[in-house]
C-alpha cells in the first residue's frame, strides 16, 4: 500500500511544473552551503538576513538573499513580459533589454533636458519622467506588437529591428553622453524604501497585479489558446491578433519599469550598458521555469523562479571567485545541462533505458 | 494554375526580393558617390575598403544564410570570433606558428558546430536557446583564456603579420592622389577567402545534394523526412557548417583587427542575421541565397562607409539606418508573402 502510495508521490512530483526550476534553486543553494561549510564560514550565511545601520539609506536589510532578490529584480520583471509574449506567440522579444536601454536613455534626457549631462535638479517634475519612459515603453511593445501580430513577421527578425535600434536610438537622445542625475527622488527607486530595496517592492507589486490579472479574467487563459494555435483560437471567436499584440505591448511596459529600476539604480543613463544581455537572462528565466519556449501554456510562477535562480547562480559565481566576465562560462554549461535534462528525445531515451533494465531485472 | 507555374511564380517573387536588393545597393552606393564624391567616394578603393572591413562577416553570413535555410539561428557566432581572435593572439605570443593555429582554429570551429548541431537535430532543442549558450560560452571562455588585450605584433608571428600586411594589388581603377601619385587600389587576403568562400557556398547551396536538401529541410521538415532526407544529419551539418564558416571570418576578422580581446565582435550576430534578411532569407527557412546575403553585407558597409565619410554623423546612425532598412525589408518579405498566399 504505502508503495503505491510512494510511487504516486513521485509521479506527482514528477508532473510537477515547477520542478526543474526549483531543482535548480536548491542546487544553487546547496553549492552555496558546500562553499560556505568549507571555508569555514557558517554554512547556512547565505540564508542569514540582518538589519545594517548605513549612513546613506539608514537602517536596511542586508543579506545574501535579499542581494540576489534585489539583483534580481530587472531580469523578473522582464520574465514576467517574456513569459506572455512566449506563450501568446511562439517566439521571443530580444528587444527588451535595448528597450530598457532607450526608456532609460528618454527619461533621464526628460529629467535633466537635452544636452545636459549631469545634474541634480530635475528639469521636469519626476511623475512627467517616469511618463515618458512608461510611454516609450508601451510605444516599442505596440511598435513589436504590430509588426508580429498584424504583418505576421516572425517574433525574432521583428524585434531584431528595435534591438540594434533602441540602444542607439537612446544614444542619439542623450547626446551620445551618460547622462547623471543625482537627485534622491529619483534614486528612490533604485535604493530602499525603509529597510526595504525598492525594487523588490516594485517587483512584487508587478507580479502581484500580472498574477491577480491572470486569475480573475481569462486574459491568461486567452493567451495560453492563442499560443496552442491562433488559428482555432480565432475561429472559436478570440481576437488572435489582439492578444499578441497586447503581450507584445505589456512586454515593452515591463522592459521601461525595469529601464527606469535599473536606471535610477545607478542614478544615470547609461545606454550602451542599461540592459545588456538582460533579453538573454529573461528568456533564459522562461525557459527554466519549465516553460515550452515553442508558446502555448506558460507557467509565470516558474519564470519567476527561474529568474531568481539565474540571479543566484550569478551572485554564487561571484562568491566562489568567478570574475563577471568568465561566468558566462558557467551558465552556459548549466544552460546546457537543464536544456538536454528536459529534451523530450533525451528523456525517452532514459526511459528506454530504466525500461530495458527493468525487462533484464524481469528475466534475471 | 498548374503546379510548374506555380513554381515559377513563387520562384520570380523570390529573385525580385533579390533584385530589390542589389537594386537598393546600387542606389545607396551611387547616392555615396554624388554626395561624397569630392571625399573620394567614387574611387574604386572605397568599395574595396568595405570588402576589407567586412571579409569576416561574409564569411559568417554565408554561414549563417545555410543554417537559416533550415529555419535555425546560430546567435554564436559573434563570440566564437572573439575567441577565435584570443585564441589565435594567444596561441601566437606563446609562440605557435600562424598555419598550426590556423588548423587549430578551424578544427575547433568544426567541433564547436557539431557539438550545437547535435542538441539541435538530435536533442530537438530550440537553436536559439542552443547557440546562446553557445555564445555565452565562448564569450566567457574568451575571458578564461585571458583578461586582458592581446595584440599580435610583427616579433610574434611574422607569417601572420605578413598575412594581414599583404596587398593584392588590382591592375585597374587606381587614382592620382593630391601630390600626383599613382594610387594603386588593393585587397586584402582576407577579401580573397571571404569571396572563395562564398562562391563555395553558393556552388556548394545550388549544386550539391547536401545544399539542396537544407533548403528541404526549411522548407518542411516532415516533408524532408518522409522523403527520406536524414533531416538530424542534415541539421548537424548546417550548424557544423555554420560554425567552421564562422572560424573561417574569424581569422578573416583578426588579420583585420591583430588583436585578441573580450569586448571583440560584440553583436557581429545581429549584422550577419540582418544582412541575411536584407538579402532575402526568410528565418523560416527554405527561402534564401548567399548572394543576396552578400549584398546585404556590402548594404551594412555602404551605410557605415557613408556615415563614416560625412564625419559629422552620431555613431549610433548606421545602428538606425540598418534597422530601418531591416523594417523596410521585413514589411516587403511580409506583403510578398500574403500576396502569395492569396493567390494560393
Amino acid at each position: 500500500m504505502s508503495s503505491i502510495n510512494s510511487k504516486s508521490f513521485w509521479r506527482r512530483i514528477k508532473s510537477w511544473p515547477l520542478l526543474l526550476p526549483v531543482v535548480a534553486l536548491l542546487l544553487v543553494m546547496a553549492v552555496n552551503i558546500i562553499h560556505d561549510a568549507a571555508t569555514g564560514a557558517n554554512p547556512l550565511s547565505f540564508f542569514l538576513v540582518s538589519l545594517k545601520d548605513t549612513t546613506t539609506n539608514g537602517t536596511i536589510l542586508y543579506g545574501r538573499i535579499i542581494d540576489i532578490i534585489n539583483r534580481g529584480s530587472e531580469v523578473a520583471i522582464l520574465a514576467i513580459g517574456m513569459t506572455l509574449v512566449v506563450s501568446a506567440s511562439a517566439g521571443t522579444d530580444i528587444s527588451v533589454g535595448s528597450v530598457m536601454s532607450l526608456c532609460a536613455s528618454f527619461m533621464c534626457m526628460m529629467l535633466a533636458g537635452y544636452g545636459v549631462s549631469s545634474t541634480t535638479t530635475l528639469a521636469v517634475p519626476l511623475v512627467i519622467g517616469l511618463l515618458a519612459a512608461v510611454v516609450m515603453g508601451l510605444v516599442c511593445g505596440a511598435f513589436n506588437g504590430t509588426l508580429v501580430a498584424h504583418l505576421s513577421i516572425q517574433p525574432m527578425v521583428a524585434t531584431l529591428i528595435l534591438y540594434s535600434a533602441a540602444r542607439a536610438i537612446g544614444l542619439l537622445l542623450c547626446n551620445d553622453l551618460i547622462v547623471y542625475v543625482r537627485n534622491p527622488s529619483f534614486a528612490f527607486f533604485g535604493a530602499f524604501a525603509g529597510p526595504i530595496p525598492t525594487p523588490i517592492i516594485i517587483t512584487v507589486i508587478c507580479i502581484v497585479i500580472v498574477s491577480l490579472v491572470l486569475k480573475k479574467t481569462a486574459l491568461g487563459m486567452y493567451i495560453q489558446s492563442v499560443g496552442i494555435n491562433a488559428k482555432a483560437s480565432r475561429i472559436a471567436g478570440l481576437n488572435s491578433k489582439l492578444l499578441i499584440f497586447l503581450a507584445y505591448t505589456l512586454c515593452g511596459l515591463f522592459a521601461a519599469i525595469a529601464g527606469i529600476v535599473a536606471s535610477s539604480r545607478i542614478t544615470s543613463a547609461d545606454s550602451n550598458n542599461i540592459g545588456l544581455y538582460l533579453e538573454m537572462d529573461a528568456i533564459l528565466s522562461v525557459a527554466l521555469g519549465g516553460n515550452s519556449l515553442g508558446g502555448g501554456k506558460f507557467n509565470l510562477a516558474g519564470s519567476i523562479i527561474g529568474a531568481y535562480t539565474i540571479q543566484a547562480i550569478t551572485t554564487t559565481l561571484y562568491a566562489l571567485g568567478v570574475s563577471s566576465i568568465q561566468a558566462p562560462v558557467f551558465k552556459a554549461i548549466i544552460v546546457i545541462l537543464i536544456v538536454v535534462i528536459e529534451a523530450p528525445p533525451f528523456k525517452a531515451f532514459v526511459n528506454r533505458m530504466s525500461a530495458a533494465k527493468a525487462a533484464k531485472g524481469v528475466k534475471a | 494554375m498548374s503546379e510548374k507555374a506555380k513554381a515559377k511564380k513563387s520562384f520570380n517573387s523570390n529573385t525580385l526580393l533579390l533584385f530589390i536588393t542589389i537594386a537598393l545597393f546600387i542606389v545607396l552606393y551611387a547616392g555615396g558617390c554624388i554626395a561624397y564624391g569630392a571625399k573620394g567616394f567614387t574611387h574604386l578603393q572605397t568599395f574595396l575598403n568595405i570588402l576589407i572591413t567586412n571579409a569576416g562577416l561574409i564569411c559568417v553570413t554565408c554561414g549563417m544564410t545555410c543554417v537559416m535555410l533550415t529555419g535555425g539561428i546560430d546567435i554564436s557566432v559573434g563570440a566564437l570570433i572573439a575567441m577565435d581572435c584570443m585564441l589565435l593572439a594567444v596561441g601566437m605570443s606563446k609562440g605557435i606558428g600562424a598555419v598550426p593555429m590556423v588548423l587549430i582554429i578551424l578544427l575547433i570551429g568544426a567541433v564547436f558546430g557539431i557539438f550545437q548541431g547535435f542538441l539541435v537535430g538530435y536533442l530537438e532543442i530550440q537553436p536559439f536557446i542552443v547557440s546562446m549558450a553557445g555564445m555565452f560560452f565562448c564569450r566567457g571562455m574568451t575571458a578564461v583564456i585571458c583578461t586582458d588585450q592581446v595584440s599580435i605584433k610583427q616579433d610574434t608571428n611574422p607569417l601572420f603579420y605578413a598575412w594581414a600586411n599583404a596587398k593584392i594589388v588590382i591592375p585597374f581603377g587606381g587614382y592620382l592622389n593630391n601630390k600626383g601619385k599613382y594610387m594603386a587600389p588593393y585587397v586584402r587576403p582576407g577579401v580573397v577567402v571571404a569571396l572563395v568562400v562564398l562562391i563555395l557556398t553558393f556552388i556548394m547551396l545550388r549544386y550539391t545534394k547536401f545544399g539542396r536538401s537544407l533548403y528541404a529541410v526549411g522548407g518542411s521538415a516532415q516533408s524532408a523526412a518522409m522523403m527520406g532526407l536524414n533531416v538530424k544529419r542534415i541539421k548537424m551539418g548546417a550548424y557544423m557548417l555554420s560554425s567552421f564558416l564562422c572560424s573561417i571570418g574569424g581569422i578573416c576578422y583578426c588579420l583585420n583587427t591583430m588583436a585578441g580581446s573580450v569586448s571583440q565582435a560584440l553583436g557581429l550576430e545581429m549584422d550577419a542575421i540582418s544582412s541575411a534578411v536584407i538579402g532575402g532569407t526568410l528565418l523560416t527557412g527554405g527561402v534564401g541565397n548567399v548572394i543576396g546575403s552578400f549584398f546585404g553585407v556590402l548594404i551594412n558597409g555602404t551605410i557605415s562607409s557613408i556615415v563614416k565619410t560625412n564625419g559629422k554623423l552620431a555613431s549610433s546612425w548606421p545602428n538606425i539606418l540598418t534597422a530601418a532598412l531591416l523594417f523596410v525589408f521585413i514589411v516587403i518579405q511580409s506583403i510578398f508573402a500574403a500576396l502569395r498566399k492569396r493567390n494560393k
